[in-house]
């Protein structure tokens, strides 16, 4: 099959890679880049766990041409942190126990950052919307919104920010 | 055609473990050169904790720092041999099994240091900061680090410990059929209230209150994560999911997740939880575990909350608007049940 050359940003990285015609960016940055932080859920847009930032907007990466993102920026979980310090995302989700098996995590934490990104202050519903292409079975989602929640408020934003649900 | 709002509670008794074969776990502790602890386990965690409860246990017996302790889980071709993890089984089996294991590691670590020190080990204790002293006198000390080196390089002793947790196998009677196939009950209450829509037959659960009773919560942050999403979880088998093998037809069954239908984060609701701690006689630490009990009172509770409000016993899962909807119409309408005490 002919390859197609694709230059893209990942997390700030300039990468080239060979393409095959119709393979999805899900494929490419799981086996042409190396980047395992985008997961391989149900491979036809309905789980979410691909969940990355094309030029900043959420996208589900097994749905997306890898062709169409030539000269594009891909942001991932594997670039959230800087170096040593976690996003205020990842710690939120650490401090929340957001977090079980950790399969849908780095969906998650994309969805997310889109959400955060254009909305610094986010309701309780707008979180939940945010993050409804994104299946969990583990924590019943109520911890990943308090987390969300957290870093919303933490980052200067959150006066929307209402109690938790679960009271223990 | 109105929405009727429904309570139900369903208070349960729950099995820790299966002892179908006596549902053995083992457990290998073995410290290396600089002092640090390695637990080797076939168990698995699936995300439920396993790996951090099993390092608490771990931590808390040998007596070093939980940072000292590494659980590996990684291989049952290599690990000593696990049942599996299932029947809420985590904590108690293998949390017991590795109690063991770093109780038997711990003997030897104190038997090397007394030699170190030319003190008796039953006089020695440790600090919990990864140093072994004197009782009574925290001056005549020895690192745990130290220790190791001189087991390993001077005295010829492996400080390593082998645990097994298993219970007796139960035989049943053959005269009576009795049988006592646990050792150890969670136990928990759990109050569901609702809505049901008389029109279109859907169940909106508004509100989630229970009370666990689980021993020890060894993990008290892990256990309030592993309630709320269990109750999430036990909401989706009561009112939307289809699990195999229940189709009529396997051919009727979900094919991805836009058949396989389950609540979203729009779905959620309040949960309050209270955690009772009482510390079972034969638990780590008196741990027994939250594991399936986190979903199993939400089923039926949701079931009698639906009947509350009106009137209908769904007695198959999960209930659908479809069958809610066939059973108001079969009785001729929605009967609400009323609130003893003058609830609403």
């Amino acid at each position: 099959m002919a390859k197609t050359p694709v230059q893209f940003r990942l997390n700030g990285s300039d990468k080239a890679v060979f393409v095959d015609g119709g393979e999805n960016l899900l494929n490419v940055l799981r086996r042409g880049v190396g980047d395992m932080s985008a997961k391989y859920g149900c491979g036809q847009g309905t789980c979410g766990v691909c969940t990355v930032l094309v030029d900043g907007e959420p996208q589900l990466a097994c749905l997306t041409l890898a062709e169409t993102c030539a000269g594009r920026s891909v942001d991932t979980a594997l670039g959230l942190s800087d170096g040593p310090n976690l996003h205020p995302l990842q710690t939120a989700f650490m401090e929340h126990f957001a977090a079980q098996c950790g399969f849908c995590t780095s969906g998650m934490l994309m969805a997310a950052k889109a959400l955060l990104d254009r909305n610094a202050s986010p309701t309780r519903e707008e979180v939940a919307e945010a993050i409804s292409g994104n299946i969990c079975r583990c924590t019943g989602y109520e911890p990943i919104i308090n987390a969300i929640m957290d870093a919303a408020a933490k980052r200067g934003g959150g006066s929307n920010r209402e109690q938790g649900h679960a009271r223990v | 055609m109105a929405r009727h709002r429904g309570r139900g509670m369903a208070a349960i008794n729950y099995p820790i473990g299966m002892n179908l074969g006596g549902d053995p776990s083992q457990a290998l502790v073995h410290s290396n050169p600089e002092g640090k602890f390695t637990v080797t386990l076939s168990a698995i965690d699936l995300g439920q904790g396993m790996k951090q409860v099993t390092r608490q246990i771990a931590a808390e017996t040998l007596g070093v720092p939980i940072a000292d302790v590494y659980v590996d889980t990684a291989d049952s071709d290599t690990g000593p041999h696990d049942m599996g993890s299932f029947a809420s089984r985590g904590t108690h089996r293998v949390g017991n099994a590795v109690a063991a294991a770093a109780k038997e590691a711990r003997g030897v670590m104190m038997e090397a240091a007394a030699e170190e020190l030319e003190v008796n080990a039953a006089d020695l204790d440790t600090d919990g900061r990864g140093n072994i002293h004197v009782k009574g006198a925290p001056s005549r000390a020895i690192s745990v680090k130290d220790v190791a080196v001189a087991a390993q390089f001077r005295q010829g002793k492996t400080i390593a410990g082998r645990g097994i947790f298993l219970i007796p196998l139960s035989e049943v009677n053959p005269e009576t059929g009795e049988m006592s196939p646990v050792s150890c009950y969670a136990h928990a209450c759990l109050v569901a209230d609702l809505e049901v829509d008389d029109e279109t037959g859907e169940v909106t659960v508004l509100k989630m209150t229970s009370a666990y009773e689980l021993g020890r919560a060894i993990n008290p942050k892990m256990v309030e994560q592993q309630l709320v999403g269990g109750a999430w979880m036990g909401m989706s088998h009561a009112l939307f999911e289809t699990p195999e093998p229940y189709y009529p037809d396997t051919a009727h069954g979900p094919r991805d997740f836009n058949e396989y239908v389950m609540p979203g984060p729009g779905d959620i609701c309040p949960h309050d939880i209270a955690v009772l701690e009482r510390p079972a006689p034969d638990g780590p630490f008196g741990g027994k575990g939250p594991g399936e009990m986190c979903a199993n009172p939400v089923l039926p509770a949701v079931a009698n909350a639906i009947f509350n409000a009106v009137g209908v016993r769904v007695d198959s899962l999960p209930i659908t608007p479809e069958k809610v909807l066939r059973a108001i119409k079969a009785q001729g309408g929605a009967r609400p049940q009323g609130a003893p005490g003058g609830r609403r």
